[in-house]
C-alpha cells in the first residue's frame, strides 16, 4: 500500500511542477463556465440545480480526460523511466494504480474548483443539494472511466498523439454505447442479448441516472468495475510490451 | 551473488539472450562487453526484473527473478541504459522518491542520501530540475538512485557513457571503492574501462558467451601479448637486429609513425634478449615497450570470429 501511495504524491506533484496542471485546470474551468452559461441557458432556465453544469461534462471529459491520460504511460515508456520504475521494489499494480489514483485525484481537484457554481446556485435559490452531490460523484467516477480507459491505450504506444486520438474515439463509443448511433450498428447483425448488454455499457446512461439524485448501488459498482477492467487490461499491456 | 542458468530471450524469431550462464561472488565486478546488439543490456534487464526470461533462471542473493521478484528487486541496484529520470523532478525530489519507494524511513533515509549526494558530488545541483542538468550530472543523478538503498548487487548500464575522462575516472573510483563487499556487473564497450574496474569480463556477442576470463587472461589472448615495441631513428638496422633474436616470429613496422614491434614466437619471452642486443649493438631508441597485450584486438578477434563462424 505504501508503494501506491509514494507513486500517487510523486504523479500527483509531477503535474503540478509543469504547467501542464494550470493549463487543464483553467481550460476546464473556462469551458465547463461557458457551457453552463451560453450553451445551457443557466440564468434563463430560472431554475435552482445545476442540470446545464453537469449535462456538459461527458463532452468536456471526452477531449480534456484523454489529454491528462495520454501521458500516463506514454511517456514512462518514451523516456525510459518505465524501467527505472518497474525495477522499483513495487508490484505491476501498485504501480498501475498508483499512476491512475494520482491523475483520478488531479481531475477530482478541478471539479471540486467549480464550486463557485454551487454557491452561486445556493445564493440564486435553494436547489436539492443531495442531488448535486450525487452529481459530482457521478462526474467524477465518470471521469475515472475515461481516464483508466486513458490508461489502459496510453500503455500501448509510446506516441502520445495517438494514444490521445485512440482514446477519444473509444470512450465516445463508451459514451454512446446506448444510443442509436452505436446500437443501430449492432442491431443490425448481433443477437437481442447482446444489444442490450451493450446499450447496458453506456456511460452517458448511468451518469444520467446517478445526476438525477438517485446514487444506485449498480451504477456506482458499473463505473468501478468499468475502472477496474481497463487497468487489469492496462497492467497486461504493459506487461506485454515493455520489451519494445 | 548473481546467478543464471540457461539465461534466454526470445523476441519472436531472434533470439537476443540466449542460453547465458555465470554465478558472480560478492567482492567481483564483472565486466560485460560485446558489440551493439549483443544482448548487454537484455541480459542486465532480466537480472533487474525487468523483462521476464522466455526460458531459463536468473537469482540475485538467492531470490529468483521472477517467483520473488520484489525480494530481489529489494537487494539490486539499477543504473538503466540512458540513466532514465523523471524530468521535471528536482535532483532531492528524484533521489527522495527512490528512497521512500525503497522503504528508508527517518533518520536513516536522509543519512543515505545524504551520503550518495556527497559521493556523487551532487550538491550543487539539488534543487534543479532534473532535465536542466547536463549530461554528465544526469548519469550521477543516475548512479545516485541506483546505490542509494546500499544494495548488495548492483548493475550498471554503460556507467560512463557521455561522461568526460575527469568524470568517468570519478565514476570508476566510485565503482572500486564499492566492490568490496558488493556484486557487481557493468556493461561497456570501452575497453580501457575493463581494466580499470573489473575483475572478470565477459563478452558476449549474439547472444552467447564468448568470453569469460579475467582481463589479464583476455590480453594474454592478444597476439601483442609479450611483443616488444620500439621507436627508432636507425630502423632499418633495428630490424635488422631483432630479426637475429632467436624467439622473434615476426616483426611488424607501423606506417604512420614508424613503430618497430616484434613479436615472440609462442610462450616466448623476447624483452631481455632484444635489450640487451640492442645495447651491444650500440642502437639508439628513443622507447622501448613491453606489450600486455591490447584487448580492443582480443575483442575484434572474438566478436568477428565468431559472427564469421556463424554466418558459415
Amino acid at each position: 500500500m505504501s508503494a501506491i501511495t509514494t507513486i500517487f504524491k510523486r504523479e500527483l506533484s509531477s503535474y503540478f511542477a509543469t504547467p501542464v496542471a494550470y493549463v487543464f485546470i483553467v481550460i476546464f474551468l473556462l469551458l465547463a463556465g461557458t457551457f453552463t452559461f451560453y450553451l445551457g441557458n443557466f440564468y434563463e432556465r430560472g431554475q435552482a440545480d445545476l442540470l446545464p453544469f453537469f449535462s456538459f461534462h461527458p463532452w468536456l471529459y471526452l477531449f480534456l480526460v484523454p489529454a491528462v491520460g495520454m501521458r500516463l504511460w506514454s511517456e514512462e515508456r518514451k523516456s525510459g523511466t518505465i524501467e527505472l520504475l518497474l525495477t522499483l521494489p513495487v508490484t505491476m499494480w501498485q504501480a498501475v494504480a498508483g499512476k491512475f489514483l494520482a491523475a483520478w485525484a488531479f481531475i477530482g481537484i478541478a471539479l471540486v474548483l467549480t464550486f463557485p457554481i454551487w454557491i452561486t446556485v445556493n445564493y440564486l435559490g435553494s436547489p436539492d443539494n443531495g442531488v448535486i452531490f450525487a452529481s459530482y460523484l457521478g462526474s467524477f467516477l465518470m471521469a475515472g472511466a475515461f481516464l483508466a480507459i486513458g490508461s489502459c491505450v496510453s500503455a500501448c504506444t509510446r506516441n502520445q498523439v495517438i494514444a490521445f486520438i485512440l482514446t477519444v474515439v473509444v470512450c465516445f463509443l463508451f459514451l454512446l454505447a446506448g444510443f442509436p448511433l452505436v446500437l443501430n450498428f449492432f442491431g443490425a447483425w448481433a443477437p437481442q442479448g447482446l444489444v442490450d448488454a451493450i446499450s447496458g455499457l453506456s456511460f452517458l446512461t448511468h451518469f444520467t441516472s446517478i445526476s438525477k439524485g438517485v446514487i444506485d448501488l449498480r451504477d456506482l459498482i458499473y463505473f468501478l468495475l468499468t475502472i477496474a477492467f481497463w487497468l487489469y487490461a492496462s497492467a497486461v499491456v504493459i506487461d506485454l510490451k515493455k520489451a519494445d | 551473488m548473481i546467478e543464471t542458468r540457461q539465461l534466454t530471450k526470445r523476441y519472436g524469431e531472434l533470439t537476443a539472450v540466449d542460453g547465458i550462464s555465470f554465478k558472480l561472488e560478492p567482492g567481483r565486478v564483472l565486466g560485460f562487453l560485446g558489440p551493439n546488439g549483443a544482448g548487454k543490456s537484455t541480459t542486465m534487464k532480466m537480472i533487474a526484473g525487468f523483462l521476464a526470461p522466455t526460458s531459463g533462471s536468473a537469482t540475485v542473493c538467492g531470490h529468483d527473478v521472477v517467483d520473488d521478484a520484489l525480494a530481489a528487486k529489494r537487494v539490486v541496484g539499477y543504473l538503466p541504459e540512458g540513466a532514465p529520470s523523471y524530468g521535471e523532478m528536482t535532483t532531492r525530489g528524484f533521489l527522495d522518491f527512490v528512497a521512500e519507494v525503497r522503504g528508508l524511513k527517518g533518520a536513516h533515509r536522509t543519512q543515505r542520501i545524504d551520503d550518495v549526494i556527497e559521493r556523487l558530488h551532487l550538491n550543487g545541483v539539488l534543487e534543479q530540475p532534473i532535465e536542466t542538468l547536463s549530461k554528465g550530472f544526469k548519469r550521477r543523478v543516475g548512479l545516485a538512485q541506483a546505490i542509494v538503498h546500499d544494495p548488495a548487487v548492483l548493475i550498471l548500464d554503460e556507467p560512463t557513457d557521455g561522461l568526460d575522462p575527469n568524470q568517468k575516472h570519478e565514476v570508476r573510483a566510485l565503482i572500486n571503492a564499492m566492490a568490496k563487499d558488493k556484486t557487481i556487473v557493468v556493461s561497456t564497450h570501452i575497453l580501457e574501462e575493463v581494466h580499470a574496474v573489473c575483475s572478470r569480463a565477459i563478452i558476449i556477442a549474439q547472444g552467447k558467451i564468448l568470453a569469460d576470463a579475467t582481463p589479464a587472461e583476455l590480453e594474454a589472448r592478444s597476439r601483442y601479448h609479450q611483443a616488444v615495441s620500439l621507436t627508432t631513428a636507425n630502423a632499418a638496422a633495428a630490424k635488422e637486429v631483432l630479426s637475429r633474436v632467436a624467439d622473434v616470429a615476426a616483426i611488424e613496422i607501423d606506417p604512420q609513425d614508424r613503430r618497430i614491434t616484434a613479436f615472440p614466437k609462442p610462450g616466448k619471452q623476447i624483452f631481455g634478449a632484444i635489450s640487451d642486443l640492442l645495447k651491444t649493438q650500440g642502437i639508439q631508441v628513443s622507447e622501448l615497450q613491453l606489450e600486455s597485450g591490447r584487448m580492443d584486438e582480443v575483442f575484434r578477434t572474438i566478436t568477428q570470429g565468431e559472427a564469421k563462424q556463424v554466418q558459415a
